[in-house]
């Protein structure tokens, strides 16, 4: 342990301020969906710049014919507080989801399709993964019109240069 | 707290929003754009009145209320004020920030 009384009470320099946030969504449920969406959102409504790239499963989340269907996860979910066994019966996993529709509505939470536009309309950059379209065999049709383009890891790490540049993967 | 603004006694918090909308006039408002580097226009007092409205009538702002507003879309909004929206919007309006997380 260092003991020299400077080291001790040195201040670390103050964190730079946050300037642009990336956020990795890799998910379709709709918990995680929502999480990147209004981190999204709350980083332009503060004056902070964000981008959200969609991969993997998140994919599902700006395909024209799935937004509207997305779900949250019943089964492998302790805080749905559903045992994993009646988790899995049919229709459990609708019934959580309308429940949760429900409760955001009542929120005025917008609906994936309406807030992907408030997304796009505010000035968010919407990324689509190469390689998990191509693995998915998904073409730029099958996207919603809203997404900027679609572009390769390397381009995503590109886009965060600066200071104050966060990267987070949900 | 009481702040000077244009030769006008306001009282405001700590962030600098009036803490009453009686106290709120153009000359005000516009003092208050200045600070956070807006001019303001024809169409930004359009989107002013709007906000008040809504203040008035207990209605939440948020940036799905702007989309549906009728008045501005989102865009616009974030063009004519840039870096947080409705936060400066507001704080322009006279009214109390928002704390809706969307």
């Amino acid at each position: 342990m260092n003991t020299n009384p400077e080291v001790l009470t040195a201040k670390p320099e103050a964190p730079a301020k946050v300037r642009k946030m990336l956020l990795i969504l890799s998910k379709a449920t709709i918990d995680n969906v929502y999480a990147a969406f209004i981190l999204a959102n709350g980083a332009r409504m503060e004056g902070i710049e964000s981008e959200i790239f969609f991969t993997f499963f998140g994919l599902e989340a700006i395909q024209k014919d799935k937004l509207d269907k997305l779900h949250v996860a019943t089964v492998g979910n302790p805080a749905m507080h559903i045992p994993t066994l009646l988790g899995g019966l049919p229709g459990m996993e609708a019934l959580a989801t309308k429940m949760m529709k429900k409760e955001m509505e009542k929120l005025d939470i917008p609906p994936v399709g309406e807030f992907l536009e408030i997304l796009s309309d505010s000035g968010v950059k919407l990324w689509a993964c190469k390689l998990a379209m191509d693995m998915f065999h998904l073409e730029r049709e099958d996207l919603i019109d809203e997404i900027d383009e679609v572009i390769t890891v390397g381009d995503f790490y590109g886009r965060a240069e600066g200071e104050g540049t966060h990267l987070m993967f949900i | 707290m009481e702040k000077v603004i244009n030769g006008t006694a306001v009282q405001v918090n700590d962030q600098g929003y009036l803490t009453d909308l009686n106290e709120w006039n153009k000359d005000v408002s516009i003092e208050i754009a200045k600070e956070e580097g807006i001019t303001m226009t024809d169409e930004h007092w359009e989107v002013i009145a709007y906000l008040q409205d809504q203040y008035r009538n207990n209605v939440p702002l948020s940036i799905r209320g702007i989309k549906k507003s009728g008045v501005i879309n989102i865009k616009d909004f974030y063009r004519l004020f840039p870096g947080g929206p409705l936060k400066k919007a507001s704080k322009i309006a006279g009214i109390p920030k928002p704390v809706s997380c969307i």
